[in-house]
C-alpha cells in the first residue's frame, strides 16, 4: 500500500482509479465517448436505458423547449438527449432559412441594438447532445457516500449499489454536474450505472448498443480519448472549427471524466458546468486544518491541564 | 456464516485489510453488486425477429426466460441495423409486454353504452355469420347492363402494412373468394404512387436500391421524407456516406432532425416539388450535363412521341385528350409514334377495347400500380432517332415541356433562391458521371399530393437523365414506413392488385382468361409471361378446382368496376352501401384524410371488427369521439356492432415482414399469445373455416370460390395457430411433383406449377426458408445476399444491367457491380445481375421476337415492354405521360407556371364533410392564409397506435403540437408552450405552439408565406393525448391511385384553445362562411 498516493485518489492525476480502488487485476478502464456532432437526437438511448434498467417513466409533460421533453438527466432520466437550436452556421453547412434580420422581440443570443447581418440571419444549427452522468475520476458522489453504496467498479465507472443505499442523499449536492438524484417515491438515489451488470458479462451498456449513428461509443477510455482526439481533427479540417472535447482532459477538476464528450460549443450552451471541479477537493487540507486546529486544542488542553500538575 | 466470514464480509475488515484504504471500491462492493449478472444471460433462449414498427426491418433479438420475452435488443448481425434500434424499436419490449396491451375480446352490442367482455371462440361464430349475412344480402353477380362482377361491394378491409406477408396472403385469398374487392391497407394511403411512379418509370413499382448502398454514394439528396426521424436506424447509411465524404442534400419545408444533418438544407413550399426537379431536369438538358450514353442506350429519349401528341406548353397547362365535364383525359395521344394501341400498365384497362376488340374499358381504376409498365403493342417497334434531334423524340419533348422550369420559376413558386437552387444543381450534376452516382431518398412528402405519382416520377426522370439508376450508389429509395408495407403492396390487400402486382380483373361482357391476359399482358419482357404468373397464382387458391376447362377458376374471380379504394369505401359506408368492416392494425379515426369521414362511415355500418394491441380511436368512437363530444352523434343511436379482438405481437408469431429493400425477413416467435391476444394468420384462417364449415354442402355457385379455396394449413401450439412457414411455401410455389419452385423463370401456363405470388417465387427454393437465413453482415460483403431474401431472384440493386455499359463493362472502376464476362458468358459481379444471366450484350431480337426474347442485350429495364427506362409514359398513367406542376388542391398561390391552377383530373370529393379553400387567387382564399404539412417525429409511429400507449416514448413526446416561425408567432400572436387553435375548410384543432427557427418564412410570387407544420400521430386515446391532424385534411386525391393529398393543405391558425362541443362546428362554419366556401368551392378541373 506504500506504492499509492492517497491525495492523487481525491484530486489531480489519477492513472489507475480501478486499481487505486482495490482492484489489483482490474480491466482497462471503460467509458463512454459521445461524439455530439454525429447525434441524430432519436433519444433512442433514452428508451433503451429505460428498458434495460427498468427506469420508471419521468412525466408526460410538453415543455416548448424545442425536442427536449425529459429536460434533465435525474432519477429517472439517465440519459437525456438535449436540444439547442442556434442562428450560427455548422462550419461547413449551409442552412438556407431565409430570416429577414429584423428583431421580433424573441430571446436571441444578440445583445439588444446588435443587428444581424443578413447572412447571419439565414445561418442555423440544431445541436443535439446525449448527456450523462460522467462517471468522474474524481467522484465527489462516492468520496461523500457515508454507507458504501456509491462504489468504485472494477471497470472505473461510479455506480450506487441499491442494496445499501439509504437515500441520506449527500451525494445529491456533492455531485459537480447535477447528475445523481433521489426517487421520490423511492427514497434512494439512482444514476446510470454505465450498466454495470452488461459489462460484467462482455456486454456494451443499451444506450451505445442502440444508438443508431455511433454517436454514443464504448470502450476503453484510451482508446476512445485517441479517437475523439482524432475525430476533432478531422471536423475541424472540414471547417467545423468550434468542436471540442468535454470532460477528456485528466488534468481537469474531477481528473477527467469516464464520459466525455465531443461539443459544438461552449460547454454552458449545453448546460454543462465549464470547469468542474470534484466538490471533495478541498478535503485533504479541510481535514489537514481541522487536524491542526485540533491539534492545536489538545496541545493548549495539555498545555493547560499539564501545566496545572506541574 | 463463522464468524471470520462475517468477519470477512464486513467493509471496513475489506478497507483495513485488503488493497482499497480509502473503501471506495472492492471494499465497498456488495454481495449483490458481487453477484450481478446481465439478464440476458440468463435468458432459456434467444429468439431472432425484426423490428415491427418502420420499414427499415432491424434484426432484434429476444431473449425469452420461462416462455416469458424478458429482453429486446438490436441484432449485431444484421447488415441492414447492426445491432442498433430507434427509440420505438428500443420501447418494442415496452409495446409487447407492457400493461397497454389488451388481451380480452370485447363486444359493443348495438346501441351500446359500454364495451361487454366475450368469448373470443363466441365472437369469431359471431363474426363469421355476419360476414355470411352482409354477403348474402349484398353480393351482385351482375352490374346493371350485364357485366359479371360476382362480387359484395358490402364488406370493406382495411390495415396489412403492419402485418406479415402470409397473413396478408390469407386476408387477400379468403376475401376475393368471398367475393369482397374493397380490401386495403396503408399501401394506399402512403405509398401507392410510388407503385405506380417507379413502375411505369422502370418495370417494378419497389425502390430500386437499398439502404446499405447509400455508403456508396457521391451525393444524397432526401426530399419528401424525413429520413433521420422516420427512420432513424436506417439513416444510418446516410452518416456512413457522409463520413466518406458524400454530400447530403435535404429539400423541406421544414428544419428537421435530417435537416441538422445534412450539408445543405433547402427550405421549399410544400406541394411545389415538381418545380424545383422540374427546374433541376432544365438544368441538365440545357447544360448538356446528362449521361449521353446512358440516355441513348438505357432510356426512352430516341423514341417519337405521336403527331397528336399536344403538350402542356401548346395548351397552356394541359396535355390533349381532356375531357373537363368528365375529369378524365384520352391518353390515345400520349402514345408513341407508329404504335397504334398501347398496352398500358396502370390504367392498362382503357385498352381492354383495343387489345381485344369487346368490353368496355374503365378510365377511373386506380390500376396504375398493376404491373408498373406498358409498351407498344402487338408487332410494333415505335420509331426512334437516336440523334434526339427530331423535335418529336422523346428527348426534344422532353427539353420543351421543362423549358419554362427555370431557376427564377424556382425562386417564384417554390420560395427557393436561384443561387441555393443552383448550388445544389451543381452539387448532383458534379456527382453523376460514370465514375460517381448521386441517390435520391424519398418518402410520403412525394406521394401524398394529388399529383403524387408525378413527384416521384419527376425525381425518377432526372435519375434516368443522369444515369444514376442501376448502379451503386445511386437509385431511387422509397423510404417505407411500415414494417411491411413493401409485403402489403407485393402480396397486396389492395383492391385494384392480386400479388405480384397482376391486376385485377375489371368488369367486362364476356371476359375470359383469355382475353383478360391478351389485354393485359405485354408483348415484350417479362411481363409477356402474365399466363404463367396468373395461372399459377390461381392453382394456387384453387388448387385441383383449377383446371383448363373452367378457365383455371378465373371466373371465381370478383370484378372491379372503376376505384374502390379506402375513400370511396369510405363514401359507400355513409351512404350505407358498405355494411361490414375489418380493421386489422390499421387506425383510420386518426390516420385516414378527414377522419369525420372515417368515423361517420363507421357509425353507420352494422358492424365492425377492430384487430390491434390496445383500444385505437377507430374501435371507440361509438363512445368518446369527437362526434359524441360536438354532439353530431349520440352513443345510444348508434346502430354499430363493434368487436375488439386483441392482436398478437411480432414477438408472438412467426412470420415474414418485407422491408423497403424489397427485403423478405423471417422472424420466429419467441412465446405464444396469452389471453385472447391472436395472430392475423389464426384470425383469417379459422375465420376462414368457420365460413367453410358453414356453407359446407352448399349447391349455391355464389360459394364454391369460397368451398373449392385451398385452405388446409397445418396448425401448431396450443391455439392452433397456423404454420406461417406452410404458407410462405404456398406463395413460393410447386411444381406438378410437389417440388419446391426455386424461380418465376420456372413457371407455366398449363397448370403444372402453382405459385401464390410470382415476385416472391423463390424465397422457398429447395424447402429452405430463404428469408430467414442470417448469415452475419460483417462475415459478407456489403450486398449481403445471404442475409435474408429479396424480390425478385434475391436481386438487391435493380436494373443492375446500367451499372455496365452497353458493351458489358462498368461504367468505371469505382461504380462497378455488375458485368459481363465474356470468358463464362454470362453476367456476374458483385450482386445477382438482374437480367437474363446469359443474354450477351450483343444479343438483338429478331424481329418476331416475343417476350422475354425481344429485349435486347442492351436493355436493363427487363419488365418493361421496351426494355427501357421511361422519361416519357405514352401509357400508364391517367393524368399526364410528363411531370407538369399544379398547384395543391388547397393552396393560396396562383399556378404561376401556367393558367391550369391544380391537376384537372384529381378526384375531389363533394361532401358536406370535405368542403375545400377556395384556390389560388380566389375570393376567401386568404381566409386560410397558411400552408399545413404534416409529418412524423422519430419518437411516435403513424397514428400512435403502437407509441402513444408507452409511458417510454410518450414522455419523450408528450403532446400533439404545431411548429410556427418566429415571424408567424408574431403576426397571430402566438404564444411557445401555449396553446393554438388551427383551422380548414373541414375541421379545427388546436395544439400546443412550438415557435422555432427551424420553420422559415419564405418569400413566393414576390410575398411572405409563411407553413405551418403538424405531426398527425395524435389521437384522443392513449397515455399521450391530442386533436388528430386529420380532422384538417380532406380528401381530395391523385386520380392515377387514389392517393390523398395531406402533405399541402390550407389552414389559418389562431391562439388559445379550440372551441367546445357543438360552438366547435359553429367555428369551421364560421370560416367557411367568410370564405363563401360552397359544395362547388375547388371542384373544377
Amino acid at each position: 500500500m506504500t506504492d499509492i498516493d492517497l491525495k492523487a485518489m481525491l484530486y489531480g492525476a489519477e492513472h489507475d482509479v480501478a486499481r487505486d480502488a482495490g482492484y489489483p487485476d482490474a480491466p482497462p478502464r471503460m467509458g463512454f465517448f459521445t461524439d455530439t456532432s454525429i447525434c441524430i437526437g432519436c433519444k433512442a438511448c433514452e428508451v433503451a436505458c429505460k428498458e434495460w434498467n427498468h427506469v420508471p417513466e419521468d412525466g408526460i409533460n410538453f415543455t416548448g423547449m424545442s425536442y427536449d421533453n425529459s429536460v434533465s438527466l435525474g432519477a429517472d432520466t439517465w440519459r437525456h438527449v438535449k436540444f439547442i437550436e442556434q442562428p450560427k452556421s455548422l462550419g461547413n453547412n449551409f442552412a438556407g432559412l431565409q430570416r429577414a434580420p429584423v428583431d421580433l422581440g424573441m430571446p436571441t443570443l444578440t445583445r439588444p441594438g446588435d443587428e444581424l447581418e443578413a447572412d447571419q440571419a439565414s445561418e442555423f444549427r440544431w445541436l443535439m447532445a446525449s448527456d450523462v452522468c460522467k462517471h468522474c475520476t474524481h467522484a465527489a458522489c462516492l468520496d461523500v457516500c457515508p454507507t458504501g453504496a456509491l462504489f468504485r467498479t472494477e471497470f472505473g465507472t461510479v455506480v450506487v449499489q441499491q442494496d445499501v443505499c439509504n437515500g441520506c442523499g449527500y451525494c445529491v449536492p456533492a455531485c459537480p454536474y447535477g447528475v445523481i438524484d433521489k426517487r421520490e417515491d423511492d427514497g434512494r438515489v439512482w444514476k446510470c450505472t454505465l450498466c454495470y451488470d452488461r459489462l460484467g458479462e462482455g456486454q456494451e451498456p443499451a444506450c451505445a448498443k442502440a444508438c443508431p449513428t455511433e454517436s454514443i461509443q464504448f470502450g476503453p477510455l484510451d482508446e476512445l480519448r485517441e479517437r475523439a482526439a482524432k475525430r476533432v481533427e478531422q471536423l475541424h479540417e472540414s471547417g467545423v472549427t468550434d468542436a471540442r472535447l468535454y470532460g477528456e482532459s485528466p488534468d481537469d477538476g474531477v481528473g477527467g471524466d469516464g464520459a466525455f464528450f465531443l461539443l459544438l460549443d461552449e460547454p454552458e450552451v449545453y448546460g454543462l458546468p465549464p470547469d468542474p471541479v470534484v466538490t471533495t477537493r478541498d478535503l485533504p487540507s479541510m481535514w489537514k486544518h481541522a487536524a491542526a486546529a485540533a491539534a492545536t486544542l489538545l496541545a493548549g488542553i495539555a498545555l493547560c491541564f499539564g501545566g496545572r500538575r506541574s | 456464516m463463522g464468524v471470520k466470514t462475517f468477519l470477512e464480509g464486513w467493509p471496513v475488515y475489506r478497507q483495513l485489510t485488503g488493497t482499497d484504504p480509502l473503501g471506495r471500491g472492492a471494499a465497498a462492493k456488495s454481495k449483490v453488486s458481487d453477484n450481478l449478472t446481465s439478464r440476458n444471460t440468463e435468458a432459456d433462449r434467444v429468439v431472432k425477429s425484426v423490428c415491427p414498427y418502420c420499414a427499415v426491418g432491424c434484426g432484434q433479438n429476444v431473449y425469452v426466460k420461462d416462455d416469458k420475452v424478458i429482453q429486446i435488443e438490436g441484432d449485431p448481425d444484421s447488415p441492414i441495423s447492426r445491432g442498433r434500434l430507434c427509440p420505438k424499436g428500443s420501447a418494442s419490449l415496452q409495446l409487447t409486454t407492457g400493461e397497454a396491451r389488451g388481451h380480452q375480446a370485447l363486444y359493443r352490442r348495438p346501441y351500446g353504452t359500454e364495451w361487454e367482455p366475450i368469448d373470443l371462440g363466441t365472437a369469431m361464430d359471431m363474426v363469421a355469420e355476419r360476414v355470411l349475412k352482409t354477403r348474402a344480402e349484398t353480393f351482385a353477380w351482375d352490374t346493371e347492363d350485364g357485366q359479371r362482377v360476382r362480387r359484395t361491394l358490402g364488406i370493406a378491409h382495411l390495415g396489412g402494412a403492419t402485418l406479415d406477408n402470409e397473413e396478408n396472403y390469407l386476408i387477400k385469398k379468403l376475401l376475393t373468394a368471398l367475393g369482397v374487392v374493397q380490401v386495403e391497407n396503408q399501401a394506399r394511403i402512403c405509398h401507392s404512387s410510388t407503385v405506380a411512379a417507379l413502375g411505369t418509370s422502370f418495370g417494378r413499382g419497389g425502390g430500386t436500391t437499398y439502404m446499405q448502398d447509400l455508403q456508396n454514394s457521391d451525393c444524397i439528396v432526401i426530399e419528401g421524407s424525413n429520413f433521420a426521424e422516420a427512420h432513424p436506424v436506417g439513416f444510418q447509411w446516410v452518416m456512413e456516406a457522409k463520413a466518406r465524404g458524400a454530400k447530403v442534400i435535404h429539400v423541406d419545408p421544414r428544419f428537421s432532425r435530417t435537416s441538422a444533418l445534412a450539408d445543405i438544407f433547402v427550405p421549399i413550399r410544400a406541394g411545389t416539388d415538381i418545380v424545383w426537379l422540374g427546374a433541376l431536369i432544365h438544368y441538365v438538358l440545357e447544360n448538356e450535363k446528362y449521361f449521353h450514353d446512358y440516355v441513348v442506350n438505357y432510356t426512352n429519349a430516341a423514341t417519337l412521341v405521336s403527331e397528336d401528341f399536344r403538350d402542356t406548353e401548346d395548351l397552356d397547362g394541359v396535355f390533349s385528350g381532356l375531357d373537363r365535364d368528365k375529369h378524365v383525359y384520352d391518353t390515345d395521344s400520349w402514345q408513341y409514334s407508329g404504335v397504334e394501341a398501347t398496352a398500358a400498365s396502370g390504367s392498362r384497362d382503357s385498352q381492354y377495347d383495343a387489345r381485344t376488340g369487346k368490353g368496355k374499358s374503365v378510365a377511373d381504376a386506380g390500376r396504375a400500380e398493376s404491373h408498373g409498365h406498358g409498351g407498344p403493342g402487338p408487332s410494333q417497334t415505335p420509331h426512334t432517332d437516336e440523334t434526339l434531334q427530331h423535335p418529336r423524340t422523346v428527348f426534344q419533348v422532353l427539353k420543351r415541356h421543362y423549358s419554362r422550369y427555370t431557376a427564377e420559376m424556382v425562386e417564384q413558386v417554390c420560395g427557393v433562391p436561384r443561387e441555393q437552387f443552383e448550388r445544389v444543381a451543381e452539387l448532383i450534376t458534379d456527382n453523376s458521371n460514370r465514375d460517381r452516382t448521386t441517390a435520391f431518398a424519398y418518402a410520403v412528402g412525394w406521394t401524398q399530393h394529388t399529383v403524387g405519382v408525378q413527384y416521384i416520377r419527376t425525381a425518377s426522370i432526372l435519375q434516368l437523365l443522369l444515369g444514376n439508376i442501376g448502379r451503386p450508389g445511386g437509385g431511387i429509395l422509397a423510404l417505407r414506413g411500415h414494417a411491411s408495407i413493401q409485403g402489403s403492396s407485393d402480396i397486396p390487400t389492395l383492391f385494384d392488385l392480386l400479388p405480384g402486382y397482376i391486376p385485377m380483373p375489371h368488369a367486362h361482357l364476356d371476359e375470359t382468361l383469355r382475353s383478360f391476359i391478351e389485354a393485359d399482358s405485354a408483348d415484350k419482357g417479362y411481363w409477356a409471361n402474365l399466363d404463367k404468373y396468373l395461372i399459377s397464382l390461381l392453382k394456387a387458391w384453387w388448387g385441383a378446382n383449377a383446371t383448363a376447362e373452367n378457365d383455371y377458376a378465373f371466373d371465381y374471380l370478383p370484378r372491379l368496376t372503376g376505384s374502390h379504394s379506402t375513400y370511396e369505401t369510405v363514401q359507400l359506408q355513409i351512404e350505407g352501401e358498405c355494411k361490414g368492416y375489418f380493421l386489422m392494425g390499421e387506425n383510420p379515426a386518426v390516420g385516414s384524410a378527414n377522419t369525420k369521414m372515417q368515423r361517420l362511415g363507421m357509425a353507420n355500418l352494422e358492424w365492425l371488427v377492430v384487430r390491434d394491441f390496445s383500444l385505437i380511436e377507430s374501435a371507440t368512437w361509438w363512445k368518446d369521439g369527437p362526434e359524441i363530444e360536438s354532439g353530431e352523434l349520440r352513443t345510444d343511436e348508434i346502430g354499430t356492432e363493434v368487436f375488439f379482438f386483441p392482436a398478437a405481437s411480432h414477438t408472438e408469431k412467426s412470420g415474414s415482414f418485407t422491408n423497403t429493400n424489397r427485403l423478405l425477413q423471417w422472424r420466429h416467435a419467441a412465446v405464444e399469445p396469452t389471453g385472447d391476444a391472436r395472430s392475423d394468420l389464426w384470425f383469417m384462417y379459422h375465420l376462414g373455416k368457420r365460413i367453410r364449415d358453414r356453407l359446407a354442402g352448399s349447391t349455391d355457385e355464389r360459394d364454391r370460390p369460397v368451398l373449392d379455396l385451398t385452405w388446409d394449413y397445418p396448425t401448431a401450439g396450443s391455439q392452433d395457430e397456423p404454420v406461417g412457414e406452410a404458407v410462405l411455401a404456398e406463395i413460393n410455389g410447386w411444381d406438378a411433383e410437389g417440388n419446391h419452385l426455386s424461380s418465376y423463370e420456372e413457371l407455366k401456363a398449363d397448370g403444372t406449377t402453382s405459385c401464390g405470388c410470382w415476385i416472391y417465387c423463390g424465397v422457398y427454393k429447395d424447402g429452405v426458408n430463404q428469408a430467414a437465413r442470417r448469415k452475419p453482415g460483417k462475415e459478407q460483403s456489403w450486398v449481403s445476399p445471404e442475409w435474408a431474401w429479396a424480390w425478385p431472384a434475391n436481386r438487391r440493386t435493380l436494373y443492375s444491367r446500367a451499372s455496365a455499359d452497353p458493351d458489358g463493362n462498368p461504367w468505371s472502376p469505382r461504380k462497378a457491380l455488375v458485368w459481363w464476362d465474356a470468358d463464362a458468358q454470362k453476367w456476374t459481379g458483385h450482386d445477382t445481375p438482374d437480367f437474363p444471366p446469359t443474354k450477351a450484350p450483343s444479343y438483338r431480337p429478331g424481329p418476331d421476337a416475343k417476350g422475354v426474347d425481344a429485349i435486347s442485350g442492351i436493355d436493363p429495364f427487363i419488365l418493361q415492354s421496351d426494355g427501357k427506362g421511361w422519361l416519357y409514359t405514352p401509357v400508364g398513367l391517367v393524368d399526364g405521360p410528363m411531370p407538369t406542376h399544379y398547384e395543391p388542391q388547397e393552396s393560396p398561390f396562383e399556378n404561376l407556371l401556367y393558367k391550369q391552377q391544380s391537376n384537372p383530373v384529381r378526384k375531389a370529393v363533394e361532401s358536406r364533410h370535405n368542403r375545400y379553400a377556395p384556390p389560388g387567387n380566389e375570393p376567401g382564399s386568404q381566409v386560410y392564409p397558411y400552408v399545413v404539412t404534416t409529418y412524423r417525429v422519430t419518437e411516435h409511429f403513424t397514428a400512435g397506435g403502437m407509441t402513444r400507449w408507452l409511458p417510454y416514448l410518450a414522455e419523450l413526446q408528450p403532446a400533439m403540437f404545431v411548429e410556427v416561425s418566429p415571424e408567424l408567432a408574431a403576426e397571430r400572436k402566438l404564444q411557445n408552450a401555449g396553446w393554438a387553435t388551427i383551422v380548414t375548410a373541414r375541421g379545427v384543432i388546436e395544439a400546443r405552439v412550438l415557435v422555432t427557427d427551424r420553420m422559415s418564412p419564405l418569400t413566393v410570387g414576390g410575398r411572405t408565406m409563411h407553413q405551418i407544420g403538424m405531426p398527425y400521430h395524435w389521437g384522443p386515446n392513449g397515455l399521450t393525448t391530442g386533436d388528430a391532424f386529420n380532422e384538417l385534411s380532406s380528401i381530395s386525391l391523385d386520380p392515377n391511385v387514389s392517393i390523398q393529398e395531406v402533405k399541402a393543405l390550407a389552414a389559418d391558425i389562431r391562439p388559445g384553445r379550440r372551441p367546445r362541443g357543438a360552438a366547435r362546428l359553429r367555428y369551421v362554419e364560421g370560416f367557411q362562411r367568410r370564405a363563401g366556401v360552397t359544395a362547388s368551392t375547388g371542384q373544377e378541373a
